[in-house]
């Protein structure tokens, strides 16, 4: 379990005072202007070192993705994007972030800005987080007031943040179709390549970054990439702040190692599962997106990269939904493919005409009203959307189809039965309303 | 060049192709819809998947990927794709399958049906069967203007005509409006287009969801006869494909001509060929008693003569319009030089340009593919976007790359792409610096810079000091340098370059064409010019096609034949001379007009030295070598130069373009139902749907 010590995030419930000077107490801004002065070299080093991979969902590692900019500024400015469109059905830790403990974030974006040589940032918040995007606000306000951003600010490097709020599609946190929005456009993914480090906002060099990737850069570079690695496991460094939601006893976000088996992660955190071990049905571990697994499956998995993807499953945003014996696991599903039926672009094919026809599956499956090899089919069509997309919603709509028919096939057959024995019951017969 | 193997044979390829373009390179064919070559690539159809060794275990968007992006294998290997794997063949199956769960099955009610994409790549790529079992989507149709049909169920969102409108045509009136599965094309707001190519987007449209609505349920593609010819409905010269069933032209299509137009045409272009149904003049016609009464031939042919009989040489002239064929002006030509008459003149509009100043004093020097190379560019008193919409497009395409300024005198118009006015009049021309010092200066130190010059400008009093003036600034900033001749004429009529190329201007003692038409002479042979009033007073012979302004006014009228029935050259706004080809017959008695030249010379005993078309072309070529291929021959600077010297005081005018309605340019547009709609919504009058 993760000691207070070594927690990055010190005021994540909003407990203590959120105000700039609480939070130079509390050792944000602390020798900032060091960690600057020692270059950009040690800093994307030093993070790499640290083994951080990004906590946006797809893992990548955030120091390699650092340094793909290009190391000079020529004709175009280079721009530093934070990802804030938290949308993924089950994640709420950047919104913490926002709320409650934003100096990290800020932090960390000036030193990141610095590393990547870039003198603005743009913040993009989701368009549902209206209070994160107040209080983010203010807390850059306070910045700019006593000089931590801005023109010759303390920190030694100028930078200006920019807040700007999206307008609540899911699609807009796929990197490049933020930039697209940013720029004012219909949020729709780009082809990549060229990738954003090459042509990002406005056609310059861009790096987009999770909210808490880039709010722990700070505390990392202040205590070393050596600290962070020595958290969790190899490839799986760090602490990482998990989103507990659904059938458990006390639902919550917290930080915690990475690596920490599901079942230390419950009990310690959340009061167990609702009902006891012996309720538990299935897990999703990392956001709407990722396939679910039984709870049978996860309970003693190390909650990291490597360790789910074992399991045939991702670790994703760390958003774990729990889910007890009481839940229509296949309902739960079909209600998951209408969020990415609702959530599609409608760009390219696959995705847009892909979402709809699972999604009207799943329905049909969820009453029991569909035909057993239409499992299969099922199957068929979500492989078929899977990677032939442009981004990874099409990914992310197959994904808990799958899932769901890896491990609970049998359930659906049942219902399909179920259905079809009662078809054959007595009923009213039902006349043409003429 | 990159070398890479597709489907292990070995190719190489320019650096900028995309792996599509290397496969169809390399004899792999690709299905795709929403690649266009002459577009943006949206990537959004994902029909054109293939694999691509050494990357991820997903395929790739072929048409969205350079081949500069792949990477050598691990031993430095060339880098290896493949159509033809299994992932493959089962991608595209998917991807097909998807676009046709919600696309309707009316193939047997679809115009597009027979020149399908979408049928065409089912039958290639598709499986047999659907599996799909749920309500098809329905979209509603959009009302996007008189020309273009939509029936959006049919639409599979490549979004082709969304970045055809934006990119080429310059409009953003089209866009793609929802997401999922709710997205649609529309215009927004329901509103007819505005661009002069919106037309193009029939073509573009891989499936029937935006077809040609005058068009609609006219025929199916296999029944017609297509033919292959020339454009006249202005001086570029866009190469076209007119498709006829029996002696009725049901549709025009442009064909792929990279030097004139692209893939493109103009509405006009594409949608006049109603109009040559209309108002036809399908038999000879004499005013007798005031009136013009039905006749042979012969007759026509007989009060012709004794008219001529009576009437000295230097009172006769003849006069030729803006679709006149150069085989048909120069056999008037000949003609008119047996009759011992001087008098001849096809400059309609009444442009001050003289076959006399040399060839480059009245030809589009820079020629249309050499606008992309231009860097700077000034519009005198043009209005290209009327007046050559297709030549527009091209100017919109160099502007497009950026680094291009330009500037107006004359009519500050919406060009379709940003422009600096710098005034109406001549007075700006006498002085750009000080309409603009940084737009002079830009024009001055470009390496390449254009000057367009509207035959607008150039006709009336003023008109060759207008030119001359043109000339003269076009040798201050520099271009008429080594091999860059950056001095043009926009003309706005299919038949002037050859008309002057032919010397169809007044000889010795010859009357100009205004003159002719106010009363100076007392015959008048009338090859189609219909856009100038004639006095009464002159014996008027007309030949032409249509009943309009010029039939009117006639006393004997000879039906001629129009653009699609007839071989005859036509020599583009470069100088290019092109030959169209005859695709239907002409109606009733109608003649192709050679031939009634020839056969009235006969009557009039001045018998014309050529009995077929071929003897004429053959005569023709003799005297002007030039005709007999497509090929441009560079004027030389020296012509312009001349000019340039000539330069002098300018009077005060205002420079403009005087097309007037660009969808009522002709006889043939103005007999064209759906020009009037056009025109009448150009105009801005509102029609209310009788309901």
């Amino acid at each position: 379990m993760l000691q207070d010590k070594d927690r990055i995030f010190t005021n994540i419930y909003g407990l203590r005072d959120k105000s700039l000077d609480a939070a130079l107490k509390r050792g944000h801004f602390d020798g900032t202007a060091d960690i600057i002065g020692k270059g950009r070299d040690w800093i994307i080093n030093e993070m790499k070192a640290s083994g951080l991979r990004g906590r946006g969902g797809a893992g990548f590692p955030t120091g390699l993705k650092w340094s793909f900019m290009p190391k000079e500024v020529g004709e175009r400015p280079h721009y530093l994007v934070i990802n804030a469109d938290e949308s993924e059905p089950g994640t709420c830790k950047d919104r913490e972030i926002m709320r409650n403990d934003p100096f990290t974030l800020i932090e960390g974006c000036i030193i990141a800005g610095f590393s990547m040589l870039a003198h603005t940032c743009y913040i993009y918040v989701r368009g549902e987080y209206v209070r994160e995007r107040q209080a983010l606000q203010r807390a850059i306000d306070e910045c700019y007031e006593q000089g931590y951003l801005g023109k010759d600010n303390k920190c030694g490097w100028d930078y200006d943040i920019i807040v700007h709020h999206g307008a609540g599609a899911y699609i807009c946190g796929e990197e490049t179709a933020l930039l697209e929005s940013l720029e004012g456009k219909k949020g729709q993914p780009r082809l990549k390549p060229p990738f954003p480090a090459n042509v990002g906002l406005y056609g310059c060099p861009t790096t987009v970054n999770n909210v808490e990737s880039i709010a722990v850069a700070p505390t990392i570079l202040r205590r070393g990439g050596s600290w962070f690695a020595g958290i969790g496991r190899q490839n799986n460094t760090g602490t990482k702040l998990f989103c507990i939601s659904g059938h458990v006893e006390r639902p919550c976000t917290v930080e915690e190692a990475m690596g920490i088996s599901f079942r230390e992660l419950i009990e310690k955190h959340c009061g167990g599962v609702r009902g006891g071990w012996d309720n538990l049905l299935a897990v999703i571990p990392g956001g709407s997106s990722v396939p679910l697994v039984p709870g049978a499956d996860i309970i003693d998995a190390p909650m990291d990269f490597d360790g789910l993807r074992e399991i045939k499953t991702s670790l994703g945003t760390a958003a774990v939904i729990v889910m007890d014996k009481s839940t229509d696991i296949v309902k739960a599903i079909a209600r998951i493919s209408y969020f990415y039926k609702h959530e599609s672009c409608g760009q390219c094919t696959p995705c847009r005409e892909g979402t709809g026809w699972m999604w009207r599956v799943m329905e049909r499956m969820a009453t029991g009203h569909a035909q057993k090899r239409e499992i299969d089919m099922l199957l068929d069509v979500t492989k078929q959307v899977e990677g032939h997309t442009i981004c990874a919603l099409g990914d992310a709509a197959a994904w808990p189809i799958q899932g769901l028919v890896r491990h609970f096939r049998a359930e659906i057959e049942r219902r399909i039965d179920e259905y079809s024995h009662n078809a054959h019951q007595v009923r009213p017969v039902l006349e043409a309303a003429e | 060049m990159t070398k890479l193997k597709v489907d292990g044979n070995e190719i190489e390829v320019p650096d900028h192709y995309t792996l599509l373009q290397a496969c169809e390179e390399a004899g792999a064919e690709i299905p795709r819809f929403c690649f266009h070559e002459r577009l943006s690539i949206a990537g959004n159809c994902r029909m054109c998947l293939i694999e691509v060794k050494g990357g991820p275990p997903k395929p790739a968007a072929s048409c969205a990927m350079g081949v500069r992006d792949l990477r050598p294998g691990p031993e430095g290997q060339l880098p290896e794709v493949f159509t033809n794997t299994p992932m493959v063949k089962k991608a595209r199956e998917g991807v097909m399958e998807f676009l046709l769960i919600n696309h309707p099955l009316d193939c047997p009610i679809c115009d597009q049906g027979g020149e399908c994409d979408l049928q065409d790549q089912a039958m290639a790529y598709g499986v047999d069967s659907s599996r799909y079992r749920e309500s098809k989507r329905a979209v509603e149709d959009k009302y996007i203007g008189p020309l273009v049909k939509t029936i959006m169920t049919r639409c599979i969102h490549c979004t082709r005509c969304v970045r055809f409108t934006t990119e080429v045509a310059g409009i953003s009136e089209l866009g793609l409006v929802g997401r999922g599965e709710d997205a649609e094309i529309t215009t927004f707001l329901e509103q007819a287009m505005t661009s002069e190519l919106q037309g193009n987007v029939i073509d573009l449209c891989p499936v029937g969801a935006l077809t040609s609505r005058p068009y609609a349920f006219q025929a199916r593609p296999w029944e017609l006869t297509k033919t292959q010819t020339i454009d006249v409905m202005d001086a570029v010269g866009s190469a076209i494909r007119v498709d006829t069933r029996g002696r009725e032209v049901l549709r025009i299509l442009p064909r792929v001509n990279e030097a004139v137009n692209e893939e493109w045409i103009s509405d006009k272009t594409r949608f006049v060929w109603d109009g040559l149904r209309t108002q036809r003049l399908d038999r000879p016609y004499v005013r007798r008693d005031g009136k013009l009464q039905p006749a042979t031939w012969q007759e026509a042919f007989a009060a012709i003569k004794a008219k001529v009989d009576q009437t000295a040489p230097e009172k006769i002239g003849a006069i030729a319009g803006d679709l006149a064929a150069v085989e048909e002006m120069y056999a008037l030509k000949q003609l008119m030089a047996g009759l011992g008459s001087t008098s001849i003149d096809c400059r309609q509009d009444g442009a001050m340009l003289d076959p006399a100043n040399g060839r480059g004093s009245y030809l589009f020097n820079t020629t249309i593919a050499g606008i992309e190379d231009a860097d700077a560019l000034l519009i005198i008193g043009a209005n290209p976007r009327f007046e050559a919409a297709v030549l527009n497009a091209r100017i919109r395409k160099r502007w497009r790359l950026g680094g291009f300024p330009i500037g107006i005198i004359g009519d500050n118009i919406d060009l379709r792409y940003d422009t600096t006015y710098l005034g109406a009049g001549t007075d700006t021309l006498s002085d750009v610096a000080r309409a603009s010092q940084g737009f002079f200066d830009a024009l001055k130190n470009a390496a390449r810079p254009m000057i367009i010059v509207g035959s607008g400008a150039i006709s009336g009093e003023n008109g060759s000091a207008v030119l001359a003036a043109a000339a003269a600034l076009a040798r201050e900033v520099g271009a008429l340098g080594e091999g860059w001749n950056g001095f043009n004429v926009l003309h706005t009529a299919a038949s002037r370059v050859g008309g002057l190329d032919i010397g169809f201007t007044p000889g010795e003692g010859g009357k100009a064409f205004a003159e002719m038409a106010s009363g100076g002479v007392d015959v008048l042979f009338n090859l189609g010019a219909d856009e100038t009033e004639i006095v009464p007073g002159p014996f008027v012979v007309y030949v032409g096609t249509h009943g309009d302004r010029g039939a009117h006014r006639a006393d004997v009228i000879l039906p001629g034949a129009a653009y699609t029935e007839k071989d005859g050259t036509f020599v583009n706004l470069e100088g290019r001379a092109q030959v169209s080809s005859r695709a239907a017959f002409p109606p009733g008695d109608a003649r192709e007009d050679w031939a009634i030249i020839r056969a009235l010379s006969a009557v009039l005993g001045k018998t014309l030295p050529f009995d077929s078309l071929a003897a004429l072309q053959r005569a023709l070529y003799q005297s002007h070598p030039d005709m007999r291929s497509d090929r441009i021959v560079p004027a030389s600077h020296d012509a312009i130069s001349a000019l340039a010297d000539r330069a002098g005081a300018l009077g005060d005018v205002r420079l403009g373009s005087k097309l007037g309605d660009f969808y009522l340019t002709n006889p043939i547009a103005r007999a064209s139902k759906v020009m009037a709609e056009c025109s009448r919504l150009a105009s801005g009058e509102k029609l209310q749907a009788a309901e």
